[in-house]
């Protein structure tokens, strides 16, 4: 399946949407567990440096100067890693002493808290703390580095990000994954409908046995399809039976008028009459079997007899049956092409030739008549192909229904059931029947499938 | 012309067996397969015209059997089925001809009349036609009336020595487009009557007394009369 394809499905286009709403909620609660943690470990280490500056001010008050500056410098002792930074400095920030080479240079802030940066070359980090004023000329400042708690910041935060695109793309994977399984299923669906629609009315939608929605809907358009067929066969046996029916009643009528019109010393205008007669009961005949031919072959009633049969020497036999009539009526009548041979019901496919034939001398007007054997790229052809006026786009697709005629051929006697039985004689050999405007004329053509359809 | 019809159908075999019987052949009816067989055999026929499907015994079984017993009687055989495919079945039993309901009276008439020649020529191979003064030699493929030589078609050879070794009997639409043609289907239009017409004018045109004759309703004939 291409790509551009997917992109454009309604599933992709969900499972997007689903990844944007999936993304962005995931955005908020990482953003909220990161803005949580770093503030609870910042406030863990102001509290830290408070209750120190809260400890060494009692102490002081206690102890004056002197105990100050010595549990100072008991607790830079305990601690090597200089976990905790103290400076004194006078008021003019000249350093007295402490586990700090200078005062910083950042500015405290109105409560009192600042943050500077420690040491100079590349190992420098960040330090917090708060200044103390121990009496009117001395201050005191406590501060914490903070280097661990801004490398969990960024190591959190490069996580998220990771994270986050690890997620989006999982997600772009897995709609992509879905929507390929739900386009692959809707597919299958798709082509059995493209197989009902080009005629193979017997065709059912595949089941998985699975039983999901995709089942259920499959199995329903399958029920579905069933009660079609069965209404549309319905229909067509009323029809079918009535054209039945009477076509043995209007035999025994033929036969009487025919009789009657053979008895000795008739009147020459009465036996004109009963011809008439004759002739009209000929073709309700004709019109009633053609119609229960369409019907057996439609409904696979009759046994084809498939034989290897040479499309251009039946094309050429057609040609020659139908000369005489087409130089009568002065069109040319022309037959072409190289020899085709396929599996095919002989008489059918000459009948079905022969309604073709038949249609481009009635409505093809003046000017040729040309049949065409051959093969391209989609397979075997036989075409018929007149020099009259086309057929109108929206009758092209209603020609081949049953007694159908178009507007302007009211004139021209014929049942409307040529092309119906053309279809059905198409159908049963697997070909399609196509009718394009040739400019000028209509072709009309039997394609046969490459492989012939197993009937 | 001394004919069994064996058809249960009653409407179906009043309608056959007046039919024949005004035409003038002698007729017998049996209403089963069971007793047509044992008429079949029993007695000689010119022609029998068999129902495919019968009570008993059906018609294709009453072929087989005839034919198994060296019974040559020509046999057509009626279908209701009515399709090219039951046609094939039919005539592979061993029947002569096939006709399918509903049919037009004149064509079983002329069916019928065509087989009871065909059993008395088949014998015999045939290297010259002659009706009236037009004659046709069948090893030269020439065709000649009264002296003149009729320059034929291949197509229209074939139907004029069909409509000649048929002379004389109606010959329907259907036969001879099954006959000459060889192909089984219903034309949509008269395209047999403009080949017949052509045949006409290449036969008839210049010639006092006419052989090719229309029969209304039913097809054609040659003849003299």
């Amino acid at each position: 399946m291409n790509a551009l394809r997917l992109l454009k499905t309604s599933t992709f286009q969900l499972a997007a949407v689903y990844m944007g709403l999936f993304a962005v909620s995931a955005l908020v609660m990482l953003a909220f567990v990161y803005w949580s943690t770093i503030g609870y470990m910042s406030s863990q280490t102001d509290s830290t440096i408070e209750a120190e500056i809260k400890g060494l001010a009692d102490t002081y008050r206690r102890g004056g100067l002197q105990s100050l500056a010595g549990l100072v410098n008991e607790r830079m002792a305990n601690d090597p890693d200089r976990t905790m930074l103290y400076l004194f400095a006078t008021n003019e920030y000249k350093p007295l002493g402490g586990n700090l080479p200078a005062w910083p240079e950042a500015v405290p802030t109105g409560d009192g808290w600042v943050n500077f940066t420690l040491g100079e070359d590349g190992a420098a980090s960040t330090a917090r703390g708060k200044v103390f004023g121990v009496r009117g000329n001395l201050r005191l400042l406590v501060a914490m580095d903070i280097a661990a708690l801004q490398a969990t910041e960024s190591l959190l935060l490069k996580a998220y990000v990771w994270g986050m695109a690890l997620a989006l793309v999982l997600a772009l994977l897995g709609g992509v994954l879905m929507s390929a399984s739900v386009t692959r299923r809707i597919e299958t669906i798709n082509q059995t409908s493209r197989e009902i629609m080009s005629g193979r009315l017997h065709r059912r939608m595949p089941l998985r046995g699975t039983n999901d929605e995709f089942d259920q809907l499959a199995s329903n358009l399958n029920a579905m399809l069933e009660q079609i067929d069965l209404l549309v066969e319905s229909v067509r046996n009323v029809a079918d039976g009535v054209a039945h029916d009477l076509r043995t009643p209007l035999t025994r009528l033929r036969s009487k008028l025919e009789r009657l019109a053979i008895a000795p010393g008739l009147n020459p205008n009465v036996r004109r009459e009963l011809d008439h007669c004759i002739d009209e009961a000929d073709g309700l005949l004709q019109t009633f079997s053609a119609l229960l031919r369409i019907a057996r072959i439609e409904s696979g009633r009759h046994e084809a007899s498939m034989v290897d049969v040479d499309l251009l020497e039946l094309a050429g036999d057609a040609c020659e049956l139908y000369q005489a009539n087409a130089e009568d009526q002065g069109v040319g009548l022309r037959c072409e092409g190289t020899p085709v041979t396929l599996r095919a019901d002989r008489d059918l496919l000459f009948q079905a030739l022969i309604n073709l034939i038949d249609n481009a001398l009635k409505y093809g007007g003046q000017g040729e008549v040309t049949l065409e054997v051959g093969s391209d790229a989609q397979g075997d052809f036989l075409s018929v192909r007149d020099r009259g006026p086309g057929l109108a786009e929206e009758d092209r697709v209603r020609v081949t229904g049953r007694f159908f005629r178009a507007a302007e051929s009211a004139k021209v006697a014929g049942s409307g059931l040529g092309l119906s039985l053309v279809q059905a004689v198409a159908g049963m050999h697997g070909a399609r029947l196509e009718l394009e405007n040739a400019h000028p004329g209509l072709r009309v053509s039997l394609r046969f499938p490459k492989t012939p359809a197993p009937v | 012309m001394r004919i069994l019809v064996i058809e249960d159908d009653a409407t179906v075999a009043d309608y056959v067996v007046s039919g024949l019987a005004e035409s003038g052949h002698t007729v017998d009816h049996a209403a089963d397969g069971r007793e047509g067989l044992m008429m079949a055999t029993t007695e000689t026929y010119d022609a029998i015209v068999a129902d495919r499907m019968l009570p008993g015994i059906d018609g294709l079984t009453i072929v087989r059997t005839l034919r198994a017993s060296e019974n040559l009687t020509p046999i057509l055989v009626l279908s209701a089925l009515g399709e090219v495919d039951d046609r094939v079945k039919g005539l592979k039993a061993g029947a002569d001809d096939y006709l399918a309901k509903p049919f037009a009276f004149s064509e079983l008439l002329a069916r019928l009349e065509a087989l009871r020649r065909r059993g008395q020529h088949e014998a015999v191979q045939v290297t010259r036609l002659q009706v009236a003064d037009l004659e046709m030699d069948l090893l030269s493929r020439s065709a000649i009336r009264a002296g003149q030589a009729i320059d034929l078609q291949p197509r229209e050879f074939r139907l004029l020595e069909y409509l000649m070794r048929h002379a004389g009997q109606v010959v329907t639409r259907t036969m001879l487009l099954e006959a000459v043609w060889d192909y089984h289907f219903d034309p949509q239009t008269n395209v047999i009557d403009v080949h017949i017409s052509r045949l006409r004018a290449k036969i008839d045109k210049g010639f006092e007394q006419p052989l090719l004759h229309t029969v209304r309703g039913a097809g054609y004939r040659l003849g003299s009369l």
